[in-house]
């Protein structure tokens, strides 16, 4: 770690956005989430009146109650030095799409660009703001990571993830063919147009198996819950789990979509 | 009003209503009469900076890269024999077409007295030609050809095989250079009937992203810089 | 307006999608776009170290030009005239076709040939001409196998992409009549070598020449072609009577704006640094020229344009059909041109559809789409696609559009989250039902309500209790 950075880290205070899919389907990854940052250095706040960024309904044209959403996003989390998701979609929306949800609304415009500002998809916060270069853990599997889009295109993460899995012990990672491309999910994409989506993600699929890796990580859970009920319908022996889990360590649990004891 | 002016006033008076202007407005005619009276460059790639000779090796590398065949002639009697050269290696009649270009003109024909010269436009019977090429632009291998009884614009495109000539000193970085060149020659806010841009042979990938040569214009390019 | 978009409908779009997944030999020829066109585009930009900053030029050009349309528009028209040609401004699709066929009629036109022409097939321009007794010859390889074909072009520059060559080799067999029957036909080189031989023909024997244009230079009154085969060049030089048929916002003010567009477009489309053929024409042939047209015309065509300047598409303007944003797709990557039953498929055609045929006909282009982004992030003119997309949704649902059972699960949605409290009541009961429900598998085969999802992928299940409520517990149980 940096001297800079170990100054800026003292008194830190993130609020962790949860994000939907996370709260409901695998609350692991939030509770990694905590784990890396407080690791690091950061104060971990999980305000409980979140809920969702908005995005289902902004996606679908639902201006107003996105609009609405934000606003709610904006009150609960301006107070934070950092708000940070396991998630580049939920990042990317915070970040990339809420200043200009909100620009025409006075009262929030501002506090929305000031979000924006302070919003981070959880590994490039830990690399570029924390100055976190290497995680003691280890995780010893041949692993592929999948870039989401928004992690891609929104907010230019690439590098970062792949800094932190380099200092895991044991991990070799193969990149897959194709690294760019969507895996199919994005959002309500995935159940409007659903013949569309499984040829994109079985071609995802494919450049996956083809890398020999018995792991895929990602950073976003969507894809990641995409890609993995993929695997299974085709019956490959891939596992998919969030990077977050492997970078704190937790990931004696079953990963995505797998076989766990009951109760 | 007549019908075409009609619809003119009609596209127009959308156009404005749609940018919310009169089409009075001093500053914006002036912007516009600004631009158009200074045509300012864009950025000029790096490559098309470089010295003369250093040109004239990208130029000879795109070409070649582009599907053509490049021949560096140091003596006019060179690009003579160039010419022959090019109808030979394709297994040609040793018969062309070509302009009134008074450098082409004034070549030394004798050097290769076995090639026949025909003068004018193409003919469709005609399956090679020579032209002359004003200026090219080293950047992608560009060659600048111009309309005229000079190099006739069929030369380019109805003969199998088609020989541009180049001369060195004709020979820039970058098109904006080629364009001025143009404006020097012509004259400004105007251009030739036609200028061809020419970078390669013709071709086409249309069917099965198969790259074959002689889609509807040459399946031979050949070019020949002098000096 | 004919042309544009036959039909988008949700029932063609999904169906036109369907039976394009099922269509193996067109998956095959999609893998083709991707193999060629990505990489090629992407090693074009690598060797140009002055991309990203001519795209941003580009972006500025054409943004300076739409802001200025009606002072360029005049200022062009002026050029034209002063090198001897005629402007004509079509207001829409039946102005221009009429205006067409009047010029072919008085030039005694019975054969016409054509360059490539996006717009002129936008407007229904060949079946007005032959309803006026003129034969039109495609010329453009792919334009003629598709006009033999009876079909509408598959991707907006390399047209009979969705076609193997034994497909073309039939139509050839079929169509090129007087050719005797035994002939090779069986390489790409032997199907060319005879289209260039058909086509020879109709170039020499044309009384009038149509082109498109890739851009109008005011500067000079000049209109640019762009192409490798040299079709659209024997189209504009020998026929006595050239038309450039071109919508508005294909002007670009100066010589030195048209260079900087110029080194964007070929690289972005197809993935050359220049094509072999890049043509400025300028009015008819000059005093002395031994060939060139004799009269020269240029139909303007505005045809939904100036409704969309100055408006919330305005930018798509912008864009010069180098069809990079359709190359990167990964939909249009699935499903090909056809399926989006419109002229203008993938990305561009999402925007530019709804805009020029109304939203109603179009309704699904823009929705579906994962907003994955690759073709703004490809786009040389620098267009926010994905955004755009997103503005027609919001139209649509601003209209009650969208499907009911759609409309009704998102505002439930909607609803839940702008309640945190019910919001997470609602979780913590639904969560843990539904990871007991999927049982020690931890995946759904099927599930009521999921089978959009089901039907094809499994669906991994909520785990147990949701994060908020285990996050809760920990910390009571860390505080007592």
């Amino acid at each position: 770690m940096t001297q800079a950075a170990s100054e800026t880290r003292d008194g830190l205070l993130v609020g962790l956005f949860v994000t939907c899919l996370v709260d409901l389907f695998r609350p692991s990854i939030g509770f990694a989430a905590i784990k890396l940052l407080e690791d690091a250095g950061a104060k971990v706040e999980v305000p409980a009146s979140q809920t969702c960024c908005g995005q289902p309904a902004y996606n679908s044209g639902d201006r107003a109650d996105a609009k609405t959403i934000a606003r709610q996003v904006v009150e609960t989390f301006e107070r934070f030095d950092y708000v940070v998701a396991p998630s580049g979609s939920c990042a990317g929306m915070l970040k990339a799409h809420y200043p200009e949800l909100l620009a025409d609304d006075p009262a929030f415009a501002s506090r929305a660009c000031a979000l924006a500002a302070k919003s981070f998809e959880l590994t490039s916060f830990l690399v570029e703001v924390l100055g976190v270069a290497e995680i003691e853990s280890s995780f010893a599997r041949e692993v592929t990571y999948h870039d989401s889009c928004s992690s891609l295109r929104e907010l230019e993460v690439r590098d970062a993830p792949r800094l932190l899995l380099a200092s895991i012990g044991g991990l070799r990672l193969s990149e897959m063919e194709e690294r760019e491309v969507c895996c199919g999910f994005g959002g309500t994409f995935s159940v409007k147009y659903p013949d569309i989506a499984n040829a994109i993600v079985e071609a995802k699929v494919r450049n996956i198996a083809r890398t020999g890796a018995t792991c895929v990580l990602s950073g976003d859970l969507g894809c990641l819950l995409h890609i993995a009920g993929k695997l299974a319908r085709e019956e490959l022996a891939i596992e998919c789990r969030h990077v977050a889990e492997v970078l704190a360590g937790m990931t004696e649990a079953p990963a995505i979509g797998q076989a766990r004891k009951m109760g | 009003m007549s019908a075409p002016d009609q619809g003119r006033a009609a596209v127009l008076s959308r156009v404005r209503a749609a940018l919310v202007v009169s089409g009075a407005e001093g500053t914006r005619a002036a912007a516009v009469e600004d631009r158009l009276r200074r045509h300012p460059r864009g950025t000029i790639p790096a490559r098309a900076l470089q010295s003369p000779e250093a040109c004239i090796e990208l130029l000879e590398a795109m070409l070649a890269s582009q599907g053509a065949k490049v021949t560096r002639a140091t003596t006019p009697e060179d690009a003579v024999r160039a010419v022959a050269w090019a109808l030979r290696a394709h297994d040609l009649p040793l018969c062309f077409r070509m302009g009134t270009d008074p450098v082409l003109g004034t070549l030394p024909w004798d050097a290769a007295p076995e090639l026949e010269r025909r003068f004018g436009a193409a003919e469709a019977e005609d399956r090679a030609a020579l032209s002359r090429a004003v200026a090219a632009a080293a950047e992608t291998g560009t060659l600048f050809l111009i309309s005229g009884a000079d190099n006739p614009t069929t030369l380019s495109f109805l003969p199998e095989a088609h020989t541009i000539l180049i001369r060195s000193s004709d020979i820039v970085g970058c098109y904006e250079e080629a364009f001025d060149l143009l404006r020097a020659l012509f004259g400004a806010g105007t251009l030739p009937r036609t200028v061809n841009m020419i970078s390669g042979p013709s071709r086409t990938a249309d069917i099965e992203q198969t790259i074959v040569r002689g889609a509807h214009g040459p399946k031979h390019l050949h070019v020949v810089i002098v000096g | 307006m004919a042309g544009a978009s036959e039909d988008a409908s949700p029932q063609t779009f999904k169906q036109g999608a369907a039976r394009a997944l099922a269509d193996a030999k067109l998956q095959r020829a999609l893998l083709n776009v991707k193999r060629g066109f990505i990489v090629k585009r992407a090693l074009a930009r690598s060797k140009l170290p002055e991309f990203d900053r001519l795209r941003d030029e580009a972006r500025a050009i054409k943004d300076h030009t739409l802001q200025h349309l009606d002072l360029y528009l005049e200022a062009y028209e002026r050029k034209v005239i002063e090198s001897g040609g005629q402007v004509h401004f079509a207001p829409t699709a039946g102005h221009a076709r009429d205006i067409v066929l009047r010029l072919c009629k008085g030039a005694g036109a019975k054969l016409v040939t054509k360059g490539k022409s996006m717009v002129s097939e936008e407007i229904g321009l060949n079946a007005h001409l032959e309803a006026g007794g003129i034969e039109v010859a495609e010329t453009d390889l792919g334009e003629h196998i598709i006009q033999i074909r009876g079909e509408a072009p598959s991707h907006i520059i390399a047209p009979v992409i969705h076609l193997n060559k034994e497909e073309i080799a039939e139509d050839f067999a079929r169509a090129h009549g007087g050719l005797p029957k035994e002939r090779p036909l069986g390489s790409v080189q032997d199907l060319v070598a005879e289209a260039r031989a058909v086509l020879r023909e109709k170039f020499i024997a044309a009384d009038v020449g149509i082109t498109g244009a890739n851009l109008l230079v005011a500067e000079t009154g000049s209109s640019i072609i762009v192409t490798n085969e040299g079709n659209g060049d024997l189209t504009e030089t020998l026929p006595r009577l050239h038309i450039v048929i071109a919508s508005i916002e294909k002007i670009v003010p100066t010589l030195e704006d048209a260079c900087t567009i110029l080194r964007l477009l070929a690289r972005s489309g197809t993935g050359q640094e220049i094509t072999s053929y890049t043509t400025f024409a300028t009015g008819p042939r000059r005093r002395g020229d031994p060939d060139g047209p004799r009269s020269y015309h240029v139909v303007l065509l505005d045809n939904g344009r100036s409704e969309m300047l100055g408006g919330d598409f305005q930018d798509m303007l912008r864009c010069i059909r180098c069809g990079a944003c359709l190359n990167h797709c990964p939909v249009y990557g699935t499903i090909g041109g056809h399926a989006y039953g419109s002229l203008y498929p993938g990305p561009m055609g999402a925007v530019l559809t709804p805009a020029l045929a109304g939203i109603d006909h179009a309704r699904d282009l823009p929705n579906a789409s994962s907003f994955c982004g690759r073709c703004e992030e490809v786009c040389p003119m620098a267009i926010p696609l994905p955004s755009l997309m997103r503005k027609w949704r919001e139209r649509d649902f601003e209209r009650g559009d969208p499907p009911l059972a759609q409309r009704f699960a998102l505002k439930l949605w909607a609803f839940a989250a702008k309640r945190p409290l019910l919001y997470h009541a609602l979780g913590r009961a639904v969560a843990p039902l539904l990871a007991r429900l999927a049982g020690a598998q931890g995946r759904f085969r099927s599930l009521p309500f999921a089978g959009a999802w089901t039907g094809t992928r499994d669906l991994p299940a909520p785990e147990g209790k949701t994060f908020h409520a285990l996050y809760a517990e920990r910390r009571r149980s860390r505080d007592r």
